[in-house]
């Protein structure tokens, strides 16, 4: 079975009724892709197939044949999800951080933090809360915006306020300009 | 995962036609299309059946158009599909709603219409939705077509009319006039198996379906009557108590659901008071 995994075509030779889970760690040798739940609930599991975040304990690897398919280590540690978790520490036992990953990776830049909640419903982080994974994902699309490498120090006195949840209060232009554009 | 992967079987028909023969020379077949829920048998070791036919690469049954006044809502059309159709979220904004409550992005990718319909589960989403749209099911096998209203569809706990050699190809829902309204109660607000579920459409003739109530999902039709005949909210909300069949399992207690039914319909019915 033929199919495009992190840009590079692979011939494998599995079952077609075999998980895309256990092709890739198995198969493929690729184990950043972790299993939770094995039931779709707790998105560990999350890889790319053409683009769209799905749960690869629930793909039968017959389905990615011919198709695309982006694990974490498609990120090569470069990303910029990658460095802010490192930075903001949001990360535990890391169990839950590939699959955050790969989905967060798939939001809009000018997704609002609700639309990061929901879009994020799938992964569940059992050991500690989403503060941190937030601001990381809200470092990284900074960093983003302003073309600085996440990492980098933030000057005095600039940092972002943070809401509730570790995301930033909307500031009044943004929601004004939102309020125009419509929903 | 705790099923043997080497026993099982995989078909793989390259068009419809190929499929429907499939289903009639080599059956029994359990279709599959985004295996959301099959995938969590197999990995639980609860699947039923060995020999599976897998519909996804049949694009012809992917997506949303007009059929006359109708609108067709392919079989493997995904949820994701179903919140980005203009033409779903101008006509059936209620759909749209339950869509977007089905599980995480990863599985509104891959979940599709048709299965949701198939697995014929009380809790799935999308059917209080179809029963207060008075949707039908359309069914296809080598010997022609049928299309089934969408209450008469289900017979029993995970029980449908379809036959073996039968696949669901689309469900065609007729203009809904009046107010729609849906939600959802799971123990999250998102990503979790209902603990009751209910659609409803306020016009001319009150539509009132609930899921996660009873074996199947149902349409109230007593109820129905009262509020169509303007009773009282309190006699309704009594007389849904009567056309429920309420049971506590591993999500909730029977008691407790009767108490959001209820709760729900006033909900509802306050919400949808006023025009706009």
């Amino acid at each position: 079975m033929r199919f495009v995994l992190n840009g590079k075509t692979v011939d494998v030779r599995a079952h077609p009724m075999k998980r895309l889970l256990d092709v890739l760690r198995e198969d493929c040798g690729l184990t950043g892709t972790k299993e939770g739940c094995g039931e779709g609930e707790c998105g560990a599991c999350t890889v790319l197939l053409n683009g769209q975040p799905v749960n690869a304990c629930l793909v039968p690897c017959a389905h990615a044949r011919g198709a695309r398919v982006t694990t974490i280590e498609g990120f090569r540690g470069r990303h910029a999800l990658q460095d802010a978790f490192v930075k903001e520490g949001a990360t535990q036992c890391g169990l839950c951080t590939p699959g955050l990953i790969v989905a967060a990776s798939t939001l809009p830049r000018d997704a609002t933090p609700d639309e990061v909640r929901l879009a994020l419903a799938g992964n569940i982080c059992r050991c500690t809360g989403y503060a941190a994974i937030y601001r990381a994902i809200n470092r990284a699309r900074r960093a983003r915006r302003t073309g600085l490498p996440a990492g980098a120090p933030r000057a005095p006195g600039k940092r972002a306020k943070v809401g509730r949840a570790g995301l930033p209060r909307r500031s009044a232009r943004t929601a004004a300009k939102r309020a125009r554009a419509g929903p | 995962m705790r099923t043997a992967i080497s026993s099982l079987e995989l078909l793989e028909p390259r068009s419809l036609r190929d499929a429907l023969v499939m289903l009639r020379d080599e059956g029994p077949l359990v279709p599959m299309a985004g295996c959301t829920d099959l995938y969590v048998s197999l990995n639980f070791g609860t699947l039923t059946g060995s020999r599976f036919l897998d519909l996804s690469r049949l694009d012809e049954l992917r997506g949303v158009s007009r059929r006359g006044a109708c609108l067709s809502i392919g079989a493997l059309t995904t949820f994701t599909d179903i919140q980005r159709s203009a033409e779903i979220r101008r006509r059936l904004p209620m759909l749209a709603s339950a869509a977007a409550q089905i599980g995480g992005r990863q599985v509104q990718n891959r979940a599709t219409i048709g299965g949701n319909i198939a697995n014929a589960s009380p809790a799935g989403d999308s059917l209080p939705v179809l029963a207060a749209a008075e949707a039908s099911v359309v069914l296809l096998s080598h010997d022609g077509q049928r299309r089934i209203p969408f209450v008469s569809f289900f017979t029993g706990y995970r029980q449908s009319v379809r036959r073996p050699d039968e696949i669901i190809v689309a469900v065609e829902v007729p203009p809904v006039d009046g107010r729609q309204w849906f939600r959802k109660v799971g123990t999250r607000a998102a990503q979790a198996i209902s603990k009751v579920v209910m659609a409803a459409v306020r016009g001319e003739r009150p539509r009132v379906a609930l899921g996660s109530v009873a074996p199947t999902v149902i349409r109230v039709r007593q109820t129905e009557e009262i509020l169509a005949s303007n009773g009282s909210l309190a006699d309704a909300q009594q007389m849904l108590l009567t056309e429920i069949a309420a049971i506590r399992d591993i999500r909730s207690t029977a008691t407790y659901r009767r108490r959001v039914a209820a709760n729900l319909l006033a909900q509802f019915w306050r919400e949808t008071a006023h025009a706009g």
